[in-house]
């Protein structure tokens, strides 16, 4: 593999991490003392990404910007990894009419389409509209493929089934990818589904499933590699699961009480585990690594500056943009 | 639309026909349209939506779908994003129970949440109503429904000239249009016949717009506010009052979202009495919204107390004399009207 790719790899995942902490720190900042979900400076429901970096960043790297991306209630490290402007993705979190949906989306709403970038709130909802845009692809001959990225818990949804089915019949240009992360809020998978991998159910609809263990950024950006490549070549979808880890709440405020795996899980921090593999192949030294997040904090500091310092919108405009 | 009697031709067709060509001519016209759904391919919809388009356009825009509605209409969603037109029909509305995530969470709502980034032109058409005995599950109207959510244009055509002229606007809009066709409407031969289900079609493209209602026949002494198949028989109903000096207005809403609220005030200011006669249930709905209306413009514009021929708050019932017991049938308008001008 070569070193620049690892590197890349590298930074794309301090970047996530570098604004999830930005986010997470502004988030918490005005909720205390009496803690309240709606006050502050970014209101409302947050779910970060932090520990899924390597999905984003294995995946997004196969990618081009006129490729799609799909992605959950839980999109930050997506939208990032794949080029998302993080100035209106910050803007739109802090519900700024700078930001990508001028304040009306909301965390879980992010549409971009520039980069063909949209997630959705409703666990695995998503997946039907990547199809369609997908089938737009194929229809036009255009070379592009969209990857879905959806939550083990939404595997044993309808809308998860229906749509690998018809995008296995259409040979539709999708990966599906579902990170698994062991936790649907509180409902650990053993509890949830009742096979030990969710690739097997790939099977089922004849289509090849993989799934990648431990959260290996770079066996993630292989497999992804593969499976972009065979829907690039009109050969059909094919899913992805990855093995990853949720080491923060499901939202913010998330008490965590029902875990028994967080120590664990933070001795595997993805960031820390990569750093030590590129060091011992001498591919990145603790002064590369220490100049990557001086970048990374910098360009996320501009971006939240940018966030913090644009306009709320006018409450006039508040039935804009139901009708084009 | 005001066509001259030259423009508007002598040649008729079905309500169902009508609708295909519409869709048809714009197949012609733009190229990012296609038509996809369960059965809408050799079959040719169900309820004859789509006859002859498979043969014409071939499989590549005329596209069967697996049973697996949140797949399909997501898909329609997600296409329309990308730029394609997609006409996408779910055969009875009765069935958005199983994808109406799809419908009022990611078709109406992404251009709102995209801060109108995105647009999402689509059409989906779907059959509705009952009087056929085809039970709780497949003989509802609903339209009400799709209405009360917002991000969706709600078009409910009653006769062939609107149903072309509707499909027409509804596939050049660049928003979501729920299309609802009656079923009994539609001139199939496999269903009791209604008259006015085969009427003169103009053959060029012309485009009925969406969010105004007509005035299918002038009156003075009350106003009947109807849509879908209960136009016709509020029509039938108006003739046999007008031989007791009952002069009736009937307004065919033709849209419900946008409603054209205007035509309906400036008929009920003249007439001072308002019926409204809806095949959707009573409770929380049509009849209700436009009796608002009406309160909210001027309480004083009533002269008598306004009547409702809907629905009541039941399940469709299969057994026919039960069915018929609910629906807004002849006898129930015409009581309603008489009571109303007494």
């Amino acid at each position: 593999m070569d070193p620049k790719v690892k590197v890349e790899l590298y930074r794309t995942m301090v970047l996530i991490r570098s604004f999830e902490e930005t986010i997470l720190q502004h988030y918490h900042a005005d909720k205390s003392p009496a803690w309240d979900i709606g006050a502050g400076l970014i209101p409302g429901e947050m779910h970060l990404s932090a520990g899924q970096e390597p999905v984003a960043a294995g995946i997004c790297a196969n990618l081009t910007a006129s490729d799609a991306i799909t992605a959950t209630h839980r999109p930050h490290h997506l939208a990032i990894a794949h080029g998302v402007r993080m100035e209106a993705l910050a803007a739109e979190i802090f519900g700024r009419e700078t930001g990508l949906g001028k304040g009306r989306g909301g965390h879980m709403h992010l549409f971009d389409p520039g980069t063909h970038f949209s997630c959705s709130g409703i666990i695995a909802e998503g997946l039907p509209p990547a199809l369609g845009q997908a089938f737009a692809f194929q229809r036009r001959g255009l070379p592009n493929v969209v990857v879905a990225v959806t939550g083990e818990g939404a595997a044993n949804q309808g809308a998860f089934h229906e749509s690998l089915n018809l995008a296995a019949l259409w040979k539709l240009p999708v990966v599906f990818v579902v990170e698994d992360n062991d936790w649907a809020i509180s409902v650990p998978r053993t509890a949830s589904t009742a096979v030990p991998s969710n690739a097997a159910r790939a099977a089922a609809y004849g289509i090849p499933g993989e799934r990648v263990e431990n959260n290996d950024v770079e066996e993630v950006w292989r497999v992804a590699k593969g499976a972009i490549k065979r829907a690039r070549s009109g050969d059909g979808p094919t899913l992805i699961e990855v093995h990853t880890v949720r080491l923060w709440g499901h939202f913010e405020g998330d008490a965590q009480a029902y875990r028994n795996d967080l120590e664990e899980a933070k001795a595997h921090d993805p960031i820390e585990v990569y750093a030590g593999l590129l060091a011992r192949e001498g591919v990145l030294d603790t002064k590369g690594a220490a100049k990557i997040k001086e970048e990374c904090t910098k360009e996320v500091a501009s971006a939240i500056d940018f966030a913090k310092t644009s306009p709320l919108p006018d409450p006039a405009g508040a039935l804009q943009y139901v009708f084009a | 639309m005001a066509l001259t009697a030259t423009e508007a031709g002598t040649r008729k067709l079905s309500t169902a026909k009508a609708m295909v060509e519409g869709i048809a001519q714009e197949m012609e016209r733009d190229p990012s349209i296609f038509v996809m759904g369960e059965d809408v391919g050799a079959y040719g919809g169900i309820f004859s939506s789509t006859t002859g388009l498979l043969e014409r356009f071939g499989k590549d825009r005329v596209i069967d779908t697996p049973i697996s509605e949140t797949a399909f209409l997501g898909l329609a969603t997600g296409a329309a994003t990308e730029g394609m037109r997609p006409i996408v029909e779910l055969m009875f509305v009765d069935f958005f129970g199983v994808a109406m995530d799809q419908i009022y969470n990611h078709m109406a709502k992404i251009h709102f949440e995209s801060g109108g980034n995105v647009k999402v032109p689509l059409v989906l058409m779907t059959a509705v109503g009952g009087g056929y005995s085809d039970g709780a599950q497949h003989s509802q109207c609903l339209w009400g429904t799709f209405a009360h959510l917002p991000g969706m244009k709600v078009v409910v055509p009653s006769n062939p000239a609107d149903a072309k002229g509707l499909m027409i606007a509804a596939i050049r809009d660049d928003n979501p249009v729920i299309y609802m066709f009656h079923k009994g409407v539609m001139g199939l031969p496999w269903m009791a016949k209604n008259p006015r289900a085969i009427g003169t079609v103009p053959e060029g493209d012309y485009q009925v717009p969406i969010g105004s209602a007509s005035v299918v026949r002038a009156g003075k002494d009350v106003t009947i506010v109807t849509l879908s198949l209960s136009v016709h028989h509020c029509l039938d109903v108006a003739e046999e009052l007008a031989q007791e000096g009952i002069s009736c207005e009937v307004i065919d809403l033709r849209s419900l979202v946008p409603l054209d609220r205007r035509t309906v005030l400036e008929s009920v200011g003249k007439t001072g009495r308002m019926v409204v006669v809806d095949e959707d249930y009573q409770s929380f709905g049509l009849s209700g919204e436009l009796a608002a209306i009406v309160a909210e413009t001027d309480p004083g514009m009533l002269r008598r107390p306004l009547a409702r021929v809907a629905v009541p708050d039941v399940p469709i019932p299969y057994s026919r004399p039960l069915e018929q017991a609910v629906l807004p049938t002849h006898s129930r308008i015409a009581a309603a009207i008489r009571k109303t001008v007494a």
